[in-house]
């Protein structure tokens, strides 16, 4: 199948491309535990930099997780109602909100926490509290929710279904919690899982946002990028790979789980 | 409580939260960036000041690089993947798409990795290989974040091509290089300007990358922290950003109305 020599020109870039994304990570994983990297593995595999990064970091880690899970809260509260109001009057306004709340996807974040910075910077309380970075980011994760539930209510009859519980007495907020929410459910689980690795991944903003009390996870890593020794910022690199990569195969997964039931 | 009132209720907390912590604050950011010594004519300042003008040429430049390259590696492996049916296929396309969620910092430590004093490159080769903090690191950095984007976006275009059509100009004898020219590629147009939009404006806003890799050369993102952090030009940050901000934006909505997805930026 490989003979013709277009198509092993073709399998040569992706290799070639696989092997630039791959390797990398792999000599991270390899740096995170080995004795001297520079002397090379022949110097022996330990867990030393690995404790001592938890011994560093493991804050930072956990606000990172702690982060993450309130911006969840953050984003079913806000996004999932306005993601059926949106859906139930589909027209010019809706789509020029939904335009609007997806503006953090495209203009950079270090313009985003520099507005919050503006206009926010001065009220010391906020400023200085770790709800200031969850603004960030439920501001960041937002519109991926909104999008993930609404791209669901857009598959289903939504109409045909409420009126129908509608014409059997139940009030507005019945109709939305019994059918609405069950329906959707593709489309918040596929939101939730990518809100929750975004989170955990975000540096952009959160390095303007984030005082030196407060340091989630990829903040360390840039901590440690610049002040730690090499071996000590792979194995962090490690920690945040076994903790990233389950959470985005989930979240391709439960995406094309979606999209097939729309279809 | 009515139907309509009951709708318009669920729109309240987003409404509220989108115009307290985004309208807000970005009118506050466009009217500090006319607060400064100039006025409003920082934006022609902006034009008039080498610094600025020179790097804004430069991300510009970095950024096309990027989006050309990225391009052609993506939809090659891309156009590949879709075709070929193989033991493995799946785990390609798992390491294609796995940056997707490494924030820009990781990425810039991957170069670090690759062409940093004790990286990869340097290790192997005999001589002083050392790449990472260059303007060439920065535009592999970018390339990192810039293949999965492009990748996917080129894959989903591609799967929906009527395979009909390429099989139908073989048979009229046209060679295979004809068909990628006359069939394929003119097929794939949308999507490839979309993606090359969505990997243009993602190179251009990328902060974690630069932030890691940057130390010698200036790309915008880097100017604009600088002048806020070390230099305190408040109206020149916000100036700058405004800048980035609209030129990033306008890229997406062309990509938007290319292929209707965007894939978030990030970088």
């Amino acid at each position: 199948m490989f003979k013709s020599p277009a198509k092993l020109f073709q399998l040569v870039i992706t290799l070639l491309a696989c092997a630039f994304l791959l390797i990398p990570t792999l000599q991270s994983a390899l740096a995170g535990v080995t004795v001297n990297y520079f002397r090379g593995v022949s110097s022996g595999l330990t867990f030393k930099w690995i404790i001592e990064v938890w011994a560093l970091y493991s804050g930072s880690i956990f606000l990172s997780i702690w982060l993450a899970l309130a911006c969840l809260m953050c984003t079913l509260i806000i996004g999932v109602p306005a993601a059926y109001a949106l859906a139930r009057n589909p027209g010019r306004l809706s789509r020029m909100l939904e335009e609007f709340i997806s503006l953090p996807l495209a203009i950079p974040g270090l313009a985003l926490a520099l507005a919050l910075l503006q206009l926010y910077g001065g009220w010391r309380e906020f400023r200085m509290s770790w709800t200031f970075i969850l603004v960030g980011h439920v501001l960041y994760t937002l519109p991926f929710m909104v999008r993930s539930v609404m791209s669901v209510l857009a598959a289903i009859d939504l109409k045909t279904l409420e009126e129908g519980a509608a014409s059997l007495g139940a009030p507005p907020h019945r109709r939305f919690l019994d059918i609405v929410v069950p329906n959707a459910l593709p489309g918040i689980l596929a939101g939730a899982l990518t809100v929750v690795t975004l989170s955990i991944g975000e540096f952009n903003l959160t390095w303007m946002l984030h005082t030196p009390f407060l340091k989630t996870l990829p903040v360390g890593l840039a901590d440690s990028y610049a002040s730690m020794r090499l071996e000590i910022a792979s194995a962090y690199t490690l920690i945040f790979f076994v903790m990233i990569v389950p959470l985005l195969l989930a979240m391709q997964w439960a995406t094309a789980r979606a999209q097939r039931i729309m279809s | 409580m009515t139907s309509r009132t009951f709708v318009q209720l669920c729109l309240l907390p987003l409404a509220v939260f989108t115009l307290t912590f985004l309208a807000l604050p970005l009118a506050r950011l466009i009217l500090a960036s006319g607060e400064g010594e100039f006025g409003w004519g920082i934006y022609l300042k902006i034009l008039q000041t080498p610094r600025y003008y020179t790097t804004l040429l430069q991300t510009v430049l970095i950024s096309i690089a990027v989006t050309i390259t990225a391009l052609g590696i993506s939809t090659t492996a891309g156009l590949f993947l879709v075709r070929n049916r193989f033991a493995g296929r799946g785990v390609l396309l798992s390491i294609l798409t796995l940056p997707l969620a490494f924030p820009g910092v990781v990425v810039g430590f991957m170069i670090i990795l690759l062409g940093g004093r004790q990286g990869l490159v340097n290790q192997i080769l005999p001589g002083h290989w050392v790449f990472a903090y260059s303007a060439f690191g920065l535009f592999l950095g970018y390339l990192y974040f810039s293949i999965p984007r492009v990748l996917l976006t080129v894959m989903a275009a591609a799967e929906k091509i009527d395979p009909a059509l390429e099989e139908a100009a073989l048979t009229l004898g046209a060679p295979p290089h004809r068909v990628v020219l006359d069939v394929i590629l003119p097929a794939l147009a949308p999507a490839m300007i979309a993606a090359g939009a969505i990997a243009f404006a993602t190179a251009m806003g990328a902060f974690g990358t630069a932030f890691t890799l940057a130390t010698n050369i200036d790309v915008l993102p880097m100017v604009i922290y600088t002048e806020f952090t070390l230099s305190a030009n408040i109206a020149m940050a916000a100036a700058l950003s405004v800048v980035l901000g609209v030129i990033t934006w306008a890229l997406l909505l062309i990509a938007r109305s290319f292929s209707g997805t965007t894939v978030a930026a990030g970088g």
